[in-house]
C-alpha cells in the first residue's frame, strides 16, 4: 500500500520522520552555535502532524508576526520546507551575528534580511542532511525566501500550494536557548511531496 | 461592536446588521466579501483556490475554490434575506508573500486567485465596489453588516476602511 496523504502515516513513519528531526535539529543547534559563536542548547524537538489552522493557534494566531523563511527541495525528495521564527529566536541570531539590538521588525533592512536568508539556509541544510543520510537520498535545496508577517498570511502559502495534497503538515518545534535569550523558538515545516515521502519510507525499509 | 463571527481558512459566513465578520491573516487567498444594503446582510468567503475543476471537491472542499464558493455564500445570504440583484462586492487579499521565484508557479497565485474572484462575481453580475489586492503583506478584513464597510489591518502598513 503506497501512502496517499499525510493521514496514512502510521506510527512506524511518525517515528522516522521524528527520527530525522531529531538528527535534523541538532545539527542545526551545532551550526548555529558556530556561526553564533556562542553555546547554543536544545530541547527534544516537539513532532506532530497538524492542520493549517493548528499551527497558527500554536504561535497564539493567525495575527502573530513571524519571520517566515521558504524554500524549495527538489532531487530524490521534492516538497517545499518552512522555517518560522519567533521574534526572539531572529533577535538571538542578529544581536550576535550583527551585534545590533533589533527593536522592531519594522527597522529590519537588507542586512539583516540578507542575515536570517542565511540562518534559514543553515539549518534547512541540516535537516536535509539528516534526511539524506539516513536514507541515501540526494536532497537539493534552494536560496530562501523571506517574509516578515502575520504568521496565518505566511502559512497560507504552503496551505495552498499543497491544498490538493492534504490540509496537514509536518510539524517540528525546536526550542533553542543561549546565554543571552532563554526561550527562542523556531518551528520547522516539512512538506515533502507524497510521492517523495513513500520514497523516504521505502528506503528506510519501512512497510505501508 | 458586536463580537465578530470568525471565519477561517477556506470557509464562508453570513450575517445580518449588527453583525460583523472577520477572517484573519489572509495571504496569498482572497477575502471576498458581499454586501445587500437593503436587507442589511453581509457575507464573507475566504477562497484559497481560482477552481476545484480538476481535483475530487468533496464536503466543504467547495468552500475552498472562487469557482464554488461565491455562489454557496450568495445562498446563504439569500436564506437571510438578501437579493442577489442588490449585492455589490468588495475584495481584498492576493498578496504575493515571497518576493523570490524559487516557484514560479507559487509566485502568481494571489494574482491568479483575484482574477478568478473577478471573473466570478463578473458572471453572477455583482459589481465590485472596492479593491485592496496584490502587494506583498498580509490583511486581516472586517466586514461590518450595519454600513457594508470593509475594514483590512495590516502590520506595520497601516489600516483602511473601504
Amino acid at each position: 500500500m503506497a501512502l496517499n496523504n499525510y493521514e496514512d502515516l502510521n506510527e512506524m513513519c511518525l517515528s522516522a520522520l521524528c527520527e530525522i528531526g531529531n538528527i535534523g535539529s541538532g545539527n542545526a543547534a551545532s551550526s548555529l552555535s558556530a556561526m553564533l559563536g556562542q553555546p547554543i542548547n536544545i530541547n527534544v524537538p516537539k513532532i506532530s502532524i497538524l492542520d493549517y489552522g493548528e499551527v497558527a493557534d500554536n504561535f497564539g494566531g493567525p495575527e502573530t508576526m513571524m519571520v517566515g523563511l521558504l524554500l524549495c527541495m527538489n532531487g530524490d525528495v521534492n516538497g517545499m520546507m518552512m522555517f518560522l521564527l519567533q521574534k526572539e529566536f531572529a533577535h538571538l541570531t542578529l544581536n550576535a551575528l550583527l551585534g545590533e539590538d533589533l527593536q522592531d521588525f519594522s527597522d529590519v533592512g537588507e542586512m539583516e534580511l540578507s542575515a536570517m536568508k542565511e540562518i534559514g539556509n543553515i539549518m534547512a541544510a541540516s535537516y536535509v542532511n539528516a534526511m539524506a543520510s539516513m536514507t541515501g537520498l540526494a536532497v537539493d535545496i534552494t536560496v530562501p525566501d523571506i517574509c516578515i508577517d502575520m504568521v496565518g498570511a505566511i502559512l497560507s502559502v504552503p496551505a495552498i500550494h499543497y491544498a490538493n495534497i492534504s490540509d496537514k503538515i509536518i510539524f517540528i518545534e525546536n526550542k533553542f536557548s543561549a546565554e543571552t535569550v532563554n526561550d527562542a523558538s523556531s518551528y520547522v515545516l516539512m512538506i515533502p511531496e507524497v510521492d517523495s515521502l513513500n520514497q523516504i519510507m521505502t528506503t528506510l525499509g519501512i512497510e505501508l | 461592536m458586536s463580537q465578530p463571527i470568525t471565519v477561517g481558512i477556506s470557509d464562508l459566513n453570513a450575517t445580518k446588521a449588527p453583525g460583523v465578520l472577520v477572517t484573519y491573516a489572509l495571504g496569498s487567498c482572497v477575502g471576498i466579501c458581499l454586501y445587500d444594503p437593503m436587507a442589511k446582510v453581509a457575507g464573507l468567503s475566504h477562497i484559497m483556490l481560482p477552481s476545484g475543476a480538476q481535483m475530487a471537491a468533496s464536503g466543504n472542499q467547495a468552500y475552498k475554490f472562487a469557482d464554488t464558493a461565491i455562489v454557496l455564500l450568495i445562498k446563504k445570504m439569500e436564506a437571510l434575506g438578501a437579493r442577489t440583484i442588490r449585492m455589490k462586492a468588495k475584495i481584498a487579499g492576493g498578496a504575493q508573500m515571497f518576493a523570490g521565484g524559487s516557484n514560479s508557479n507559487l509566485a502568481n497565485i494571489g494574482q491568479r486567485n483575484v482574477i478568478a474572484v473577478k471573473n466570478e462575481l463578473a458572471r453572477l453580475r455583482i459589481p465590485i465596489i472596492a479593491e485592496d489586492t496584490g502587494k506583498n503583506y498580509g490583511r486581516t478584513l472586517y466586514l461590518d453588516a450595519n454600513d457594508g464597510s470593509m475594514r483590512i489591518k495590516s502590520v506595520n502598513r497601516g489600516e483602511w476602511v473601504w
